[in-house]
């Protein structure tokens, strides 16, 4: 058995005798004796090589190193190597929440910096220092614009991941929010948006913000960051509350998670917004410095009042989006969607065996209906080495037929050909 | 406005009349104790608000803390210069931080706060 | 230090991208952004010199002794981070759960889960876990929505309060009042725990839940939590474990075996999962028999052989988009494979040895909070040195001139000047000793030269910064 422990059975009688007791057991007499537990079925330890084996063991019956068409919501880009060279380094991984800004200055102004580059991303004015995921921030961004407005109606816009409207109604189960599907804001706190929309369709809100505002309501816009490189940004459209999934920005599709929930607003409404802030400031030198503020919005202060319960951030996940972000750059991020748009479209042409279900334009992802089941098709699939996509039946979002098909940047024209190819072969015979 | 001229809150609240409207603030023992504040949120103009009912709120870096009213009213002015600086709460407190005013007072419901003399009272039974 | 923007070279760039090999597609005008994202424009070199220093201007539990109370800040085992980068790992994609069709490519991961979950359980003595909600205070959330569940399914319509101790984190009563509950905070009785009295008075029919930590914030264990217990179930509340404490009681008592029905685990403090800077953590339920029904789905369930997903009847449903924070519950599934059953119960026993150590060493020079025997933390108060001019803030910053990360200050709110340090079990008595050594001078100096700690720090990147310019003059984005 290993042991991360580093003291010594001598060393612990000597730490007994400081403290004066006999046994480490007598510590524990706070505990009444009738729940003191006598046994437990948890397997023996391992050596760290074992734990490796094991762990690699588990990993092997899954199955990674498929082409991957998957999306919806999450998609496989490629991280630079300089992403985990940087996230990996110790003092950003191992140290906590910045409460002694002093020895804190690296979290905080990656902090401030990550909420710069959101800010600039999405045109907006505000942002924290991130929340959960893509799904949580969609909830606290309604619980915000419910806060501000007044109003407890929250619109739903077809547009939305299906995933996260289930999340929504889970969170606010006890709230008496009033759930909406459509796009008319009257009476409503606001209507929540995604652009691109979960099959892809590329939209512009604008007229619909305006709407909003008329009717004293929030525009609420769910993005896809990588998507902004081309498309209209939430602050262009008149967005009053932008959130998104940062999982395409630097972090692994890791089976869920840890991922990245993105928040930014105008200035009107940041002392609505929840979540921990970065803001800058200076020492009794005049030195730049940085320490988390407005922090009377939040639980450890205004508990029962709070904006929200969250506590922490995705703070390592805010770090490397903000060095993905650096790496690509301004060129760097135009190409990156340049061309998850441009691979997309010339996989759409090639699937004339298919009905593209979008009605408007698409960015990198679309929906097609199939000659046949998608469940046949995928499995199928599968054995040629290629996850094809999302069967949308299964998310409740389409028919049996139906597919939602990604694609990124790490895509090859030969993979396309040969996808679409394969995918003719299942699907037509 | 002169401390020794108002009515005081359990919740550290003052509140005394101006030209047959009543000014709100919050006491000296309240802006001490949270520290240097730097937000004030103000109720909006022509609420009506009910004794004891969250009126405002003032934040200082640490703490955060409701203002409520002393009072049933309607609010008919409130004090915007706060908005730009909050720190008038923490210079001024009876004078220059005062939160707002309200008209429609039954000035009966005033008899139910303390004077100055019993809200130091109060304080001095708070420190033991 | 500059910000990266100003580091910026129009022109300039990292990353390419390979050229182009399919004919370059464009979307209409009007659905385009006008002018590309103003994102900085900097050489590969550039960004790594920039966040290498930013890392410099910080400390981990790698560089030093990290005491921050009620925090957990254990060493961070390195096979985590290398198992949890396992291509079979890392790379899968979530919507590999959403549909059967997919169900073979991640038997292993639903293995993982399926076991972790297990254990989870058993290490609580709860009945099942489920490791979607994300961090410790969506753990919270999801267990007042079980609550809420149960009592909505039972009729139980007139239980609409929460019971909070004063003690509480305040992720308590906010994640309560986000379930749609009331809350009522019950006070801790001057020995530092709750007393049967007092809860009492607060108790009624209209009680659904109460939240208690154990050992509670003030590093003291509840001993009347039995009775508390039955008192709850009486009227049918539920009782809450608030898991940030585990550490102290793994192997010694189980939350379950207390009366405790539903709870969350903090895989980032007790199974030793990094914390990044304040996330991501990781935050499972744990549920006993009555919420059972209630759990979040789709769970990972196993019939000859093969794992697949269901949702149980009554679920809340999901919590989280799939299943929480992967990864990090594949660090702390290899955490606890590792220490096993007998490394296990040692954690908890340093880890409360260690803080009785400290709490041994320093009670003649800072006052004890209480005089009840503390479990895997000990509280201090700075009290008597504020009277003399030297607050708990002045000593924590004098500890990070000499090295050392600082405890927690101010926390929790029912202890003036308060300073608790939380050692774990992975520090050396070496360390513990020159902590101690470092604390003691320290207390020596606020007698002789108090201007020494109210000036400090001296040695760090930045002195004392100012609070109240930041949250006036908000500067929260450089655009």
């Amino acid at each position: 058995m290993g042991s991360w422990i580093p003291t010594t059975e001598s060393e612990r009688k000597e730490m007994l005798a400081v403290i004066g007791a006999a046994s480490i057991d007598e510590l524990f007499s706070s505990i009444p004796e009738p729940y003191r537990m006598r046994g437990w079925e948890i397997p023996a330890g391992l050596s760290e090589m074992s734990v490796r084996n094991l762990m690699a063991g588990l990993a092997g019956r899954n199955t990674a190193d498929a082409i991957s068409f998957l999306g919806g919501g999450y998609y496989d880009h490629y991280i630079p190597a300089g992403v985990d060279a940087l996230s990996g380094r110790s003092e950003f991984y191992t140290a906590y929440t910045p409460y002694q800004p002093e020895t804190s200055q690296g979290t905080l102004q990656s902090i401030y910096e990550y909420q710069s580059l959101i800010c600039r991303l999405t045109n907006m004015e505000f942002a924290n220092a991130s929340l959960y995921d893509g799904g949580t921030a969609l909830f606290e961004a309604a619980t915000m614009a419910v806060r501000i407005a007044k109003r407890n109606r929250v619109v739903i816009h077809p547009s939305v991941n299906p995933t996260y409207v289930q999340m929504l109604k889970t969170h606010a189960a006890n709230l008496e929010f009033d759930f909406v599907t459509g796009d008319d804001p009257s009476g409503a706190a606001c209507v929540l948006v995604q652009n691109p929309a979960f099959d892809g369709t590329v939209r512009d809100f604008t007229a619909l913000g305006d709407r909003c505002h008329a009717a004293k309501a929030l525009l609420v816009v769910s993005f896809y960051p990588v998507s902004l490189g081309m498309i209209k940004s939430p602050g262009e459209m008149g967005a009053d509350i932008a959130v998104g999934e940062g999982q395409c920005l630097g972090m692994n599709l890791g089976f869920g998670g840890p991922y990245l929930g993105i928040m930014a607003t105008r200035a009107e409404h940041v002392r609505k917004m929840p979540g921990r802030i970065a803001g800058q400031t200076e020492d009794h030198d005049g030195r730049r410095g940085f320490v988390l503020t407005l922090q009377a919005r939040e639980q450890h202060i205004r508990r029962t009042k709070a904006m929200s319960n969250i506590c922490s951030n995705q703070a390592l996940c805010a770090l490397r989006a903000a060095i993905y972000l650096c790496l690509l750059g301004k060129e760097g991020l135009r190409d990156l969607a340049v061309a998850c748009h441009s691979k997309a479209e010339y996989l759409k042409a090639k699937l004339d065996f298919a009905q593209i279900l979008n009605e408007g334009p698409t960015f990198n992802e679309f929906a097609v209906r199939l000659p046949m089941d998608a469940h046949l098709v995928t499995s199928k699939l599968l054995d040629r080495g290629f996850l094809a996509g999302l069967p949308l039946h299964d998310v409740g979002a389409g028919e049996t037929n139906d597919l939602l098909i990604a694609v990124t940047e790490q895509r090859t024209r030969a993979e396309l050909d040969a996808f679409a190819g394969a995918l003719k072969d299942a699907a037509c015979n | 406005m002169d401390p020794e001229k108002l009515w005081y809150t359990e919740d550290h609240e003052w509140i005394g009349e101006v030209n047959s409207v009543y000014a709100v603030g919050i006491t000296q023992h309240a802006q001490e104790a949270l520290g240097d504040i730097t937000f004030v949120e103000l109720p909006e103009l022509e609420r009506e608000v009910a004794a004891q009912e969250e009126t405002a709120v003032v934040e200082s870096v640490k703490a955060a803390s409701d203002v409520y009213a002393p009072v049933s009213g309607r609010v008919v002015q409130v004090n915007s210069e706060l908005e730009t600086r909050p720190e008038l709460v923490n210079q001024d407190p009876y004078g220059k931080g005062w939160f707002y005013k309200l008209a429609d007072v039954i000035t009966d419901d005033l008899n139910e706060l303390m004077s100055a003399d019993e809200y130091r009272a109060y304080l001095a039974k708070l420190e033991e | 230090m500059q910000l990266i923007f100003e580091k910026s070279r129009a022109g300039r760039r990292a990353i390419n991208f390979d050229a182009l090999d399919v004919p370059e597609a464009k979307l209409a005008p009007e659905l385009c952004r006008a002018n590309a994202a103003a994102l900085p424009e900097v050489g590969e070199l550039d960004v790594v010199r920039h966040f290498t220093h930013l890392s410099q201007r910080n400390v981990g539990i790698d560089d030093t002794f990290y005491p921050l109370g009620s925090c957990t800040m254990k060493y961070n085992p390195k096979i985590a981070e290398v198992v949890a980068a396992m291509p079979g790992m890392a790379k899968l994609h979530p919507h590999q759960s959403s549909s059967a069709a997919y169900a073979g490519t991640v038997q292993g991961a639903y293995a993982l889960i399926h076991e972790l979950e297990a254990m989870l359980a058993e290490i609580a003595g709860m009945k099942a876990a489920s490791i979607q909600p994300i961090a410790g205070a969506h753990g919270e959330l999801t267990g007042a929505l079980l609550m809420a569940a149960y009592h909505r399914d039972k009729g139980n319509t007139h239980k609409d309060t929460v019971i909070v101790p004063d003690s509480a984190h305040g992720t308590n009563p906010a994640s309560a009042v986000m379930a749609g509950f009331k809350v009522v905070e019950v006070p801790s009785d001057s020995d530092g725990t709750l007393h049967v009295d007092k809860f009492q008075a607060v108790m009624n029919d209209r009680v659904a839940g109460v939240m208690l930590t154990c050992p509670n914030t003030h590093g003291l264990f509840e001993s009347n939590v039995a009775r508390i217990a039955e008192l709850a179930h009486e009227v049918d509340a539920l009782l809450y474990y608030d898991g940030a404490n585990l550490n102290a009681i793994v192997g010694q008592c189980r939350p379950g075996d207390l009366g405790f029905d539903v709870m969350h685990y903090n895989l980032h403090k007790t199974f030793a999962t990094p914390h990044g800077m304040g996330g991501p953590g990781c935050g499972p339920v744990g549920v006993g028999e009555r919420l059972l029904p209630y759990l979040p789905g789709p769970r990972v369930v196993h019939h000859d052989g093969i794992y697949s997903l269901e949702t149980p009847e009554k679920s809340i449903g999901r919590i989280a988009a799939f299943f929480g924070n992967f990864l990090i519950a594949v660090r702390a599934y290899a955490y606890m494979r590792f220490y096993g059953d007998e490394g296990l119960r040692d954690v908890s026993r340093v880890a409360v040895l260690n803080a009785n150590y400290i709490h041994a060493r320093l009670k003649h020079a800072f006052k004890p909070a209480f005089g009840k025997p503390f479990m895997h933390e000990c509280v201090f108060t700075a009290q008597p040195q504020a009277e003399k001019g030297v607050r708990a803030m002045d000593f924590a910053k004098a500890l990070l001139d000499r090295g050392y990360h600082a405890p927690t200050v101010y926390f929790p709110l029912t202890v003036k000047e308060c300073l608790m340090i939380e050692p774990t079990e992975t520090e050396s008595k070496e360390t513990l000793d020159a902590f101690c050594d470092t604390m003691l001078e320290l207390a020596r100096l606020a007698e002789e030269c108090p201007e020494i700690l109210q000036q400090a720090p001296i040695t760090t990147p930045v002195g004392r910064l100012d609070e109240v310019k930041a949250a006036k003059d908000l500067n929260c984005a450089c655009l």
